[in-house]
């Protein structure tokens, strides 16, 4: 559960680096992305850790959704009170704020993966052109500009992916054994850091759409 | 004090229990949690009624007997304190007080207020000793301890096994108490020769009862009467790794 949950925030960085090519941020910037989404489509590299990534995805997914009935089962009664513990909401959550993730990658999957797999056509409106994974820009750029509700949905998801990897990144270490008085304190600030900064960083590419639509 | 009292009854372990309203009168704020339900029973008792059994012993926070998930927090609202410890004084006149039982899978109730805490024992039983020749104690110092290690040991040790950590855990999860027990082993020189076997035993014994799993919310930490670090359970995941690979 750890071990893959820490390659998924190694992953969400290589992710946010690519997709912050969708903005202006050099004149470029359109090739620059074409290039990154070729090369991560062709690399040889790249495909073995595409395994790696799809077997942490489930890893994850499975053993989160195993470990939350085995809890259910173990309380097995609901307290009249609810618990009045000092532990953070971000912390009880976490399968809730998981499966809008679920949901959120299943809708990306169809919208992306599922196209350059050849699975799935790109939408017709989009105009993509063929092959289409190497023209994903134009469908990011669609998908952000044509549907004010898409890119709500994308924004929500990524302030709930912050709730989840703010108990997560810290967590994570825990289960690992990694705790120490001196570095815990320093692993769970740059956990909130991460958590505030790499969500934002995907919120602000449909923010740009929006804004200069 | 005038008091609203809404206790969890239930005949046996197989009944089915039910929260019963009692209204307590004259409550001082200097009366212990346990006297003020001792005052209770009086009552009961006279008017003929069943009085509520609760488990206690020692009555100074040393045994672990005590337990109650008191408005939504095992032991009451007072930090670091047993049930047996915390004051009517923690309590405002007209107040509503919700006692419950503590729930887990692991400790089924056997009658009103008395959970079985056995689990706690077969834990203890799988691995939680270290095997020596019980032969004259040694001099001091033949084993070198660093006032750090032994210091650590020492506050794991002060676990009374009270069950808390269970209670409050929102998964019923069993980690913190038995991260404290083997950390006041792992820590020492004498029980460092069975950390292995120990660690696993345990946590084996702590799967196969019915606890479930630590998902890192620390309201084990925050509710412990006595102050048991999380840091104890990263020390038992490590320790459980180690054994497992190596």
């Amino acid at each position: 559960m750890a071990i893959a949950g820490l390659f998924l925030v190694v992953f969400l960085m290589v992710h946010l680096g690519i997709n912050l090519f969708l903005l202006p941020i050099a004149e470029n910037h359109k090739e620059m992305f074409a290039e990154a989404a070729h090369f991560m489509g062709t690399n040889w590299i790249v495909k073995v850790f595409e395994l790696v990534l799809m077997a942490a995805f489930l890893i994850h997914i499975i053993l989160g959704i195993v470990l939350h009935i085995q809890n259910k089962m173990a309380r097995g009664y609901t307290y009249k009170v609810a618990s009045k513990s000092t532990t953070s909401f971000m912390s009880k959550y976490i399968i809730w704020t998981g499966l809008v993730i679920l949901a959120f990658l299943a809708l990306h999957f169809y919208q992306f993966y599922f196209i350059k797999l050849g699975i799935v056509e790109a939408p017709l409106a989009a105009n993509v052109p063929h092959p289409q994974e190497e023209h994903f820009y134009e469908l990011a750029v669609y998908l952000f500009s044509n549907s004010m509700l898409y890119s709500i949905l994308y924004i929500i998801s990524f302030v709930v992916l912050g709730i989840h990897l703010n108990h997560a990144f810290q967590s994570a270490f825990q289960s690992l054994g990694l705790n120490h008085k001196k570095y815990t304190p320093a692993i769970k600030a740059v956990g909130k850091v991460y958590s505030v900064v790499v969500p934002l960083g995907y919120i602000i590419i449909p923010l740009y759409f929006i804004l200069t639509a | 004090m005038k008091l609203k009292l809404k206790i969890w009854r239930q005949k046996n372990a197989k009944a089915k229990g039910k929260f019963v309203d009692y209204i307590l009168d004259d409550v001082s704020p200097e009366m212990s949690f346990l006297e003020m339900l001792d005052a209770l029973n009086e009552k009961l008792i006279t008017g003929g009624d069943e009085p509520v059994a609760f488990e206690h012993d020692c009555r100074e926070g040393i045994c672990g007997c005590c337990s109650l998930y008191i408005n939504g927090r095992p032991h009451g609202p007072a930090e670091k304190t047993t049930t047996c410890e915390l004051h009517m004084r923690s309590f405002k006149d007209g107040d509503t007080i919700v006692v419950e039982p503590f729930r887990a899978k692991a400790f089924p109730i056997i009658k009103d207020l008395i959970v079985d805490r056995y689990a706690f024992d077969k834990i203890i039983q799988s691995g939680g000793f270290i095997n020596v020749n019980a032969g004259a104690a040694q001099d001091a110092n033949t084993i070198l301890i660093s006032k750090e290690d032994a210091d650590e040991a020492m506050d794991s040790a002060t676990c009374i096994g009270c069950g808390a950590c269970v209670a409050a855990c929102k998964n019923a999860s069993a980690m913190l108490f038995v991260s404290a027990k083997v950390s006041q082993f792992a820590l020492l020189e004498q029980g460092k020769v069975e950390a292995k076997e120990r660690v696993q035993a345990m946590v084996a014994k702590m799967d196969e009862l019915g606890f479930g799993n630590c998902t890192n919310t620390y309201a084990c930490e925050a509710e412990c009467p006595k102050g048991i670090s999380v840091a104890n359970i990263a020390r038992m995941n490590r320790e459980f790794l180690t054994a497992k690979l190596t």
